[in-house]
């Protein structure tokens, strides 16, 4: 389902990832188009607006321009809004109370309530061994008690018998009893669909809820459903204490944004997704797992958390102020950034978390060495303190000697120096230019390091 | 009826009732229009089965996200300036009109903003209801089975959008037209689908043809055609089990459906009507889009817009599409399908004066 939405975000989110300097103005824009693609995937205008709100404030605070990369702390503040909003763990059901523990459906006509039941019958009875009842309060569609007799004689649970010309509160009450007497553990009580404007059917299923006080109400929602999700979940909301929603239909390709209205609007968790036609199609809904898919960018969240969190931020400072007064970036701060790769798990580590790196050829990823790393701050390590300040000082026989020094051969000194001239270069010109894009572009040279070592471009 | 507005942007809403039109083979069309005035007419619900479409349409639609967005919009009489477009390409938005055709939309007002074209909000207002009219104009072709014997519907859609209830409702609506009209009960695969079918059967004194649960369903719509045949019917309209326009497999059985049919009339199915739910969003675009590609649909009906979602999406599937929409649903009794009028559709959402 989420999929074209995941689509549009990490098209927007690309961009960012690979910009050293973010400004309010790109800020802006980017926000714009997570605002379009948001609401292109029907997510509630009302729910679009407070998220982008927050990122806002987020982004152009503290967070995002301080931070070592600007793209991706805003892509870090996109997700963890998105996240705040699914919220985090998958709820289960709360069925510890004496039984028979009621449950009772809710929505709009065509949200797929009755299906659902008969998927949470099928669920409770064979995943949590429980014995289980049904009931439809649907007096009023044609063949719906029908259609919930059949559904539970496939699934091979009770049925309590109601008929179209009955009270549905009445229906219930006598479900009830009936589930006490024979001893049942979950009473699950299907209604009719109702539009959350009919004032009569509201007060109807208010009436209902409140006879059968159930320990769960669940709101069945149509994850193709479009804006009017907001309000339907906050009339019912305000109708109903709702304890949970269902959001069915996910398995067509709908974009999902009713999900996230529907979870921020009620403030209720998402406890099952309905995802085919048949009775065991119902998934129990993970919201974090969720959240990342939309987003579609792989494991880069904690990527960035992890690189946050192992930069040494001194170190970081410190040659930052050093290039920015002019000075030198030499082999020591050269050396100095591969043992913070190093610390971050490697290169092997780092590419296991980016997207896409999973569809590289076992030829490309074998190349991607840690040997390689380690071999060149051992070749620093061969140097006296003043060729590391000075490289310029090494020359044919320094260099032989380093070579040997470090177990490696002329050829692997003399390539890391040529790396080194072209970090340098690029430092010298960052001191010109100066300034606040110093520490971000800093990083940026880090992820050029990537190309090292004879390994072929990521990009 | 464009030029109508064009010329009296500020005349009231009863003036337009003599512009309907006149081809309307629609019940309400027959009723006098003087009911339109009754002021009372909201209270009265249901039962005033005579009130013209127009009158229900407005009711119905007044109290929408867009009706509402759009009326308070202009009542606050504000500035012509950028904001005011900028606000209504958000509430356009809001009544998931859809990111495209909402910017397009607000895009060309912009332009003739800036070229000075409107004296006033108004001015725009009715800009914008000229658009949107334009827009939805093309698609108002009313459904007409008069052209063949038996003139064959079939019926399709996703999972739970009102198909079963919209067959039930056309059968009301074209026996009470004097039609000779036979259902065939086509969902085969949901519990008690059948069942649902021949209650609305009953309820209308129209026959349904059945074969029970798990039937093969072209099958019994081919039996279907054959008795609507011998029974020299006029209509025959067939059900068919909602499914998700994502799954290959059961797309392909519709297909087979109007394969079938067609061995008994290379013409049928005559109408291949897709019932699209109004409260959905930006997704009935791709679910138009399949059932097109599969089973050639050829004309839309649009339901559930008895509540607060307003089926902006119309103006999304008009504009890629341009298929017919024959019905809109509004409510759950048997007299509750409206031919579909683009003018009533956007009277209902922007009100052409200040008379609220």
């Amino acid at each position: 389902m989420f999929e074209s939405l995941s689509q549009r975000l990490s098209a927007t989110v690309n961009r960012l990832r690979g910009r050293g300097r973010l400004t309010e103005e790109n800020i802006r824009e980017a926000l714009r188009e997570v605002r379009i693609a948001l609401l292109e995937a029907d997510v509630a205008l009302p729910v679009v607006q407070a998220l982008i709100q927050r990122v806002k404030v987020r982004a152009v605070g503290q967070d995002v321009m301080k931070s070592l990369s600007p793209g991706q702390a805003l892509v870090k503040v996109v997700s963890d809004e998105l996240t705040a909003v699914m919220g985090t763990a998958n709820s289960e059901l709360n069925l510890a109370v004496t039984p028979p523990a009621v449950v009772l459906m809710a929505g709009l006509q065509g949200a797929g309530k009755t299906t659902t039941v008969a998927k949470l019958a099928r669920l409770l009875t064979e995943r949590k061994k429980k014995k289980v009842m049904v009931v439809s309060c649907d007096v009023y569609r044609p063949a719906a008690i029908e259609q919930l007799r059949t559904l539970a004689e496939q699934v091979g649970v009770k049925f309590f018998p109601s008929e179209a010309g009955q009270d549905p509160v009445q229906i219930a009450r006598d479900a009830i009893a009936a589930a006490r007497r024979e001893v049942v553990d979950v009473l699950l009580v299907d209604t009719a669909g109702r539009l959350h404007v009919d004032e009569a059917m509201m007060a109807e299923i208010k009436a209902l809820h409140a006879a059968i006080t159930p320990v769960e109400t669940l709101f069945v929602v149509d994850s193709m459903t479009g804006q009017d999700a907001a309000t339907t979940a906050k009339a019912f909301a305000d109708a109903l204490p709702l304890t949970g929603v269902v959001l069915t239909k996910t398995d067509g390709d709908a974009r999902g944004g009713a999900a996230l209205s529907v979870r921020y609007i009620t403030g209720r968790p998402i406890k099952f997704l309905g995802a085919g036609e048949k009775t065991d199609a119902l998934e129990p809904f993970h919201p974090d797992r969720l959240a990342q898919r939309i987003l579609g960018m792989g494991d880069v969240l904690s990527l960035v958390e992890e690189v946050e969190r192992k930069v040494d931020q001194e170190k970081a400072q410190k040659l930052a102020q050093k290039v920015m007064k002019g000075k030198r970036f030499d082999l020591e701060d050269m050396r100095d950034q591969l043992e913070q790769m190093n610390n971050m798990g490697g290169l092997a580590g780092l590419m296991d978390k980016l997207p896409g790196v999973s569809g590289l050829p076992d030829s490309v990823k074998s190349k991607v060495n840690d040997g390689e790393i380690k071999r060149m701050v051992a070749i620093i390590g061969s140097m006296t303190p003043r060729e590391r300040r000075h490289p310029d000082l090494l020359n044919g026989s320094r260099r032989a000697r380093v070579a040997r020094g470090s177990g490696t051969q002329p050829a692997d000194v003399n390539r890391l120096l040529k790396q080194y001239m072209q970090m340098e270069k690029m430092m010298s010109k960052l001191s010109k230019g100066g300034g606040k894009g110093l520490l971000r572009q800093m990083s940026g040279a880090l992820k050029g390091m990537g190309g090292m070592g004879g390994m072929p471009p990521m990009r | 009826m464009l030029n109508f507005w064009k010329k009296k942007p500020a005349e009231t809403p009863p003036a337009a009732a003599p512009a309907a039109p006149a081809a309307d083979p629609s019940p309400e069309a027959a009723a006098p229009p003087v009911p339109a005035e009754v002021p009372a007419a909201a209270s009265a619900a249901e039962p005033v089965e005579a009130a013209p479409a127009r009158r229900g349409w407005r009711e119905r639609l007044a109290g929408s996200a867009l009706g509402r967005g759009l009326g308070s919009l202009f009542q606050r009489n504000p500035r012509l300036d950028d904001d005011l477009l900028d606000e209504l390409e958000t509430t356009l938005i809001t009544a998931d009109v859809g990111v495209e055709a909402s910017t397009a939309l607000v895009e060309n007002l912009r332009q003739r903003m800036h070229k000075r074209e409107f004296a006033d909000a108004a001015g725009l207002r009715n800009a914008l209801r000229e658009a949107l009219v334009a827009l939805l104009k093309p698609v108002q072709q009313p459904l007409d089975p008069s052209g063949h014997k038996p003139f064959v519907v079939l019926t399709v859609g996703i999972n739970g959008v009102g198909k079963t209830t919209t067959i039930g409702k056309l059968a009301r609506r074209w026996r009470d037209e004097g039609r000779n009209v036979l259902l065939a009960a086509g969902d085969t695969f949901r519990a008690a689908a059948v069942e649902q079918l021949k209650t609305w059967g009953e309820r209308n004194a129209v026959p349904v043809i059945s074969q029970g649960q798990d039937a093969d369903a072209a099958s019994v719509i081919f039996d279907a055609l054959q008795a609507a045949r011998s029974r020299g019917a006029d209509v025959l309209v067939a059900d068919t089990a909602g499914r998700l326009h994502t799954q290959g497999g059961l797309m392909d059985e519709l297909g087979k459906i109007a394969r079938v049919l067609k061995k008994l009339d290379p013409a049928a199915p005559h109408e291949v009507l897709m019932v699209i739910d109004g409260t959905t969003g930006q997704n009935a675009v791709n679910q138009l889009r399949q059932f097109r590609q599969i089973v050639g649909v050829t004309g839309l009906v649009v339901t559930k817009l008895d509540g607060t979602a307003k089926g902006g999406v119309v103006f999304a599937l008009a504009r890629e599409f341009g298929l017919p929409i024959r019905f809109v649903g509004l409510g759950e009794t048997a007299t509750d399908l409206r031919a579909f009028d683009a003018v009533a559709f956007v009277d209902g959402l922007l009100p052409a004066a200040d008379h609220d």
